[in-house]
C-alpha cells in the first residue's frame, strides 16, 4: 500500500496545474513565463477564494482538533463549508462563536443546539485571509477511494498465497507417498511376472535379503542388545522427561482474540506506552486488560486505519483493521455517523494470555513501579507483535533466575539503608541481588 | 505389502505427534484444581451474575449508582462549559513539599506525552504521524492548574477522560507538571 503514493497530493497537483493553466492563459500577455512553482502560488489568489496548501496546514494546526473534512467530529463536517455559509458570516463565527450566538443569529443558534451545546474556541488571531485559506481547503472535492479497491485486491492476493502454501504442501506429501507407493507395488508385480515366466531371480543377493540376514545376526549378540535396550531406554527417558517438563507451560501460546489488536501498530508504530492502557500495572497486583473507554480516547477519532507511509506493516489489509475499530465501537456502543453512544454495550471476551497458577502470587505493582523492571523482561518485545503471544515460559525457574541475576536499586533507599549495608557486609557483597534479599524465600511467592 | 503399511504407520504417526501443539490452545496441566483458583479472579466469570438468558456472567461488576470506593472525595464542578471555566479558579489541594515534580513528568510522559509532547508544544508522536491532529501547544491556551485538573478529569473535545488511569493526587501532579512546562515555553 505504501508503494501507492499519496493520491491526494496526486489529484492536487493536477487540480493546481489545471488551475495554473487557466491562470496563464488569462494572463498571459503579463506573465510571458510562469513556472510549475510560482503558478501553483499565484493559482490560489486568481481564483479569488484562498490558497488550499496554506489552508491545509491551518486546518490541521487549529480546527482539526474537532473538526474533520468528511465526517462529525465535536463539531460538524468541513467538506464545503463555504456553499452553507457566506464569507462574512464565517469571519464572524470562527473569530468569536458565542458573540454571535449570543446575538440571536438563526444559523449560529442552530449549529450550536445541533452541537450539544459545545462551544468552539475562539480564534481571534486568524485573518480574513487565513480563513479563506481553510475555506479553500475545505472546498476541495474529495480524493478518490482508488485506495481501497488496490488494497482489497492485495490483501486477497495475500490470503490466497497463505492457504497455496499449505495446499502445496499437502500435494507434494501426496505426490510421495504415491510414489512411494507405485515403486513397492511395481517391485512386486516385477518378481510375480518373473515367477510366471520361470526367471530365477536372484533372491540373496538383493539389499533387502542382506539387511534381514544383518539383523538376524545382530539379535543374536546378547552384548550389542543390552547395549542397544539400555540406549534406547535413555533415549526414550530423555524425550519423556522433556515431555513432562512443558506440561503447564504455555510459552508460544497465541489465541485468537475477539477484536484483533495488534501491539505493533498501537505500542510500536505509534510508540503508545505500555502504562497508557495498562495503566494499573503501575499501581495493582494485576496488569489490567484496558476498559474500551481507554481504546476510545483515541478511537472516539480515529474511526478508520489509514496506515502510514513509514510503517513496515502490511499484514491485514486497511480494510481488516477498520472493520475491527467498527467492532470496538459496537462492543462499547458508539454511533460513529452521530458522534454519540448509543447505550447498548456488550462486554468483549478477551482471552487471556498470561496466567500464573493459582498457588502463586505475582504483583505487577511490585515489579514495575517499585523494582522498574521494563514489561518487555518479562513480556518480550511486545511492540513487534502482530498479535500477542506469551513470549517467556513463566516457570518457577525462570521467575528464581531473574531473582538470582536481578540487583535491587537500593541507591536512594534511606530508610533501608542501614539494614541493606548491614546485609551486604555479611554476605561479602557489593551488591544485592533480589535472591539475597529474600527473593528466593517459598513464601514470598507461595502462600 | 508390510513394508509400505509400516511407512504409512511412521508417517501417520510422526503427523499425530506434531499435530497436537497448537498455539491457539493452552497446554495441558498437571493438577488443573491447583492451577485454577476457587475464588473469582479480575476479568473472570461468574454464575452469580447470569444474564436471565444464560449466559455467563462477570465477575467486574458496575458498582450500584451512588456508591464510591473507600477514600475517594468526589469533584464537584460539573464537566459543562461552565464548571470548566470555574475550574480554572481552583487551585491544587496539594502543598509544595507533596509536589513531586519528577514523578508528575513520568506520568506526563506516558499519559500525555503522545499526543502533547514531551515539551508540551503539541507535537507528540500521534500527532507527528497525523493520527491526531490540532493538538494546541499549552503556551496558546489560558489554562490554569484547576483547569488542567478538570480536563485530565472530564476530557475535553476530543481528548478523552483520564479519570480511570490516573488518581485524583497523580492528576493534580500531572497538572503542575504541565504547568511548569507551560512556563518553560514561553
Amino acid at each position: 500500500m505504501k508503494k501507492l503514493g499519496n493520491p491526494k497530493s496526486f489529484s492536487k497537483t493536477i487540480f493546481s496545474l489545471a488551475f495554473s493553466a487557466i491562470f496563464a492563459v488569462g494572463v498571459s500577455a503579463q506573465e510571458p513565463v510562469a513556472t510549475a512553482a510560482p503558478a501553483e502560488a499565484a493559482a490560489a489568489p486568481a481564483a479569488g477564494s484562498g490558497d488550499p496548501v496554506k489552508g491545509k496546514e491551518l486546518f490541521n494546526t487549529n480546527c482539526a482538533a474537532c473538526h474533520k473534512l468528511d465526517a462529525k467530529m465535536t463539531g460538524p463536517a468541513l467538506r464545503g463549508v463555504g456553499d452553507k455559509y457566506d464569507k462574512e458570516w464565517l469571519y464572524k463565527w470562527v473569530k468569536n462563536s458565542s458573540d454571535l450566538i449570543k446575538s440571536g443569529d438563526a444559523k449560529a443558534v442552530k449549529v450550536y443546539e445541533e452541537f450539544a451545546k459545545a462551544n468552539m474556541t475562539a480564534f481571534p488571531q486568524l485573518s480574513n485571509g487565513d480563513i479563506d485559506n481553510i475555506v479553500a481547503y475545505a472546498m476541495e472535492p474529495a480524493p478518490e477511494p482508488e485506495v481501497a479497491k488496490t488494497a482489497v485486491a492485495e490483501g486477497s492476493e495475500k490470503t490466497g498465497s497463505g492457504i497455496s502454501n499449505n495446499l502445496i504442501l499437502g500435494v507434494l506429501a501426496f505426490i510421495l507417498g504415491a510414489l512411494i507407493f507405485v515403486l513397492f507395488s511395481v517391485n512386486k508385480l516385477m518378481r510375480n511376472l518373473a515367477k510366471k515366466e520361470g526367471v530365477d531371480v536372484p533372491e540373496d543377493k538383493s539389499p533387502a535379503n542382506a539387511v534381514v540376514s544383518f539383523a538376524k545376526a545382530y539379535v543374536k549378540n546378547q552384548f550389542i542388545m543390552v547395549v542397544t535396550a539400555i540406549l534406547f531406554l535413555l533415549t526414550s527417558a530423555y524425550f519423556m522427561y522433556g515431555y513432562f517438563m512443558q506440561i503447564g507451560v504455555d510459552k508460544g501460546y497465541e489465541p485468537i482474540q475477539p477484536i484483533h489488536y495488534s501491539h505493533k501498530i498501537h505500542a510500536g508504530e505509534n510508540g503508545i506506552d505500555c502504562k497508557y492502557c495498562h495503566s494499573s500495572a503501575r499501581v495493582s497486583k494485576n496488569a489490567g486488560i484496558p476498559s474500551l473507554n481507554v481504546c476510545m480516547n483515541c478511537h472516539k477519532n480515529i474511526s478508520d486505519f489509514q496506515g502510514s507511509k513509514d510503517s513496515t506493516y502490511v499484514d491485514y489489509t486497511k480494510e481488516f483493521y477498520t472493520a475491527e475499530i467498527q467492532k470496538l465501537y459496537d462492543a462499547v456502543g458508539w454511533d460513529k455517523a452521530t458522534q454519540k453512544y448509543t447505550g447498548k454495550t456488550k462486554p468483549v471476551k478477551w482471552v487471556r494470555i498470561h496466567n500464573l497458577p493459582d498457588f502463586v502470587y505475582f504483583n505487577h505493582s511490585q515489579h514495575v513501579t517499585v523494582g522498574g523492571i521494563e514489561c518487555q523482561k518479562c513480556h518480550g518485545k511486545v511492540e513487534s507483535f502482530e498479535v500477542m503471544k506469551q513470549d517467556q515460559p513463566l516457570t518457577m525457574g525462570w521467575c528464581v533466575n531473574c531473582h538470582r541475576e536481578t540487583n535491587v536499586k537500593v541507591e536512594d533507599n534511606g530508610y533501608y539503608a542501614k539494614i541493606h549495608d548491614q546485609l551486604a557486609k555479611k554476605l561479602g557483597v557489593t551488591k544485592l541481588t533480589a535472591a539475597q534479599m529474600g527473593g528466593l524465600e517459598c513464601g514470598k511467592c507461595h502462600y | 505389502m508390510k513394508s509400505v503399511l509400516n511407512i504409512l504407520t511412521l508417517v501417520g504417526a510422526s503427523l499425530l505427534m506434531t499435530s497436537c501443539f497448537d498455539k491457539s490452545a493452552p497446554n495441558y496441566q498437571f493438577f488443573p484444581n491447583m492451577y485454577e483458583p476457587v475464588s473469582y479472579e479480575t476479568y473472570g466469570e461468574s454464575n452469580v451474575f447470569n444474564s436471565p438468558t444464560g449466559e455467563k456472567g462477570k465477575v467486574s461488576q458496575i458498582p450500584p449508582a451512588g456508591t464510591i470506593k473507600q477514600g475517594f472525595v468526589p469533584y464537584e464542578i460539573p464537566n459543562t462549559p461552565e464548571g470548566y471555566a470555574a475550574s480554572k479558579a481552583n487551585v491544587s489541594p496539594l502543598a509544595a513539599d507533596q509536589i513531586d515534580a519528577e514523578r508528575g513528568k513520568e506520568l506526563f510522559t506516558i499519559y500525555c506525552a503522545i499526543c502533547h509532547g514531551e515539551g508540551g508544544d503539541g507535537k507528540g508522536n500521534l500527532v507527528k504521524r497525523e493520527k491526531f491532529l490540532g493538538v494546541p501547544s499549552y503556551k496558546d491556551r489560558e489554562i490554569t492548574t484547576g483547569s488542567v485538573f478538570h480536563v485530565a478529569t472530564y476530557g475535553l473535545n476530543s481528548m478523552g477522560s483520564h479519570a480511570n488511569q490516573l488518581s485524583k493526587e497523580e492528576r493534580w501532579q500531572v497538572a503542575d507538571y504541565v504547568m511548569k512546562l507551560k512556563s518553560e515555553l514561553k
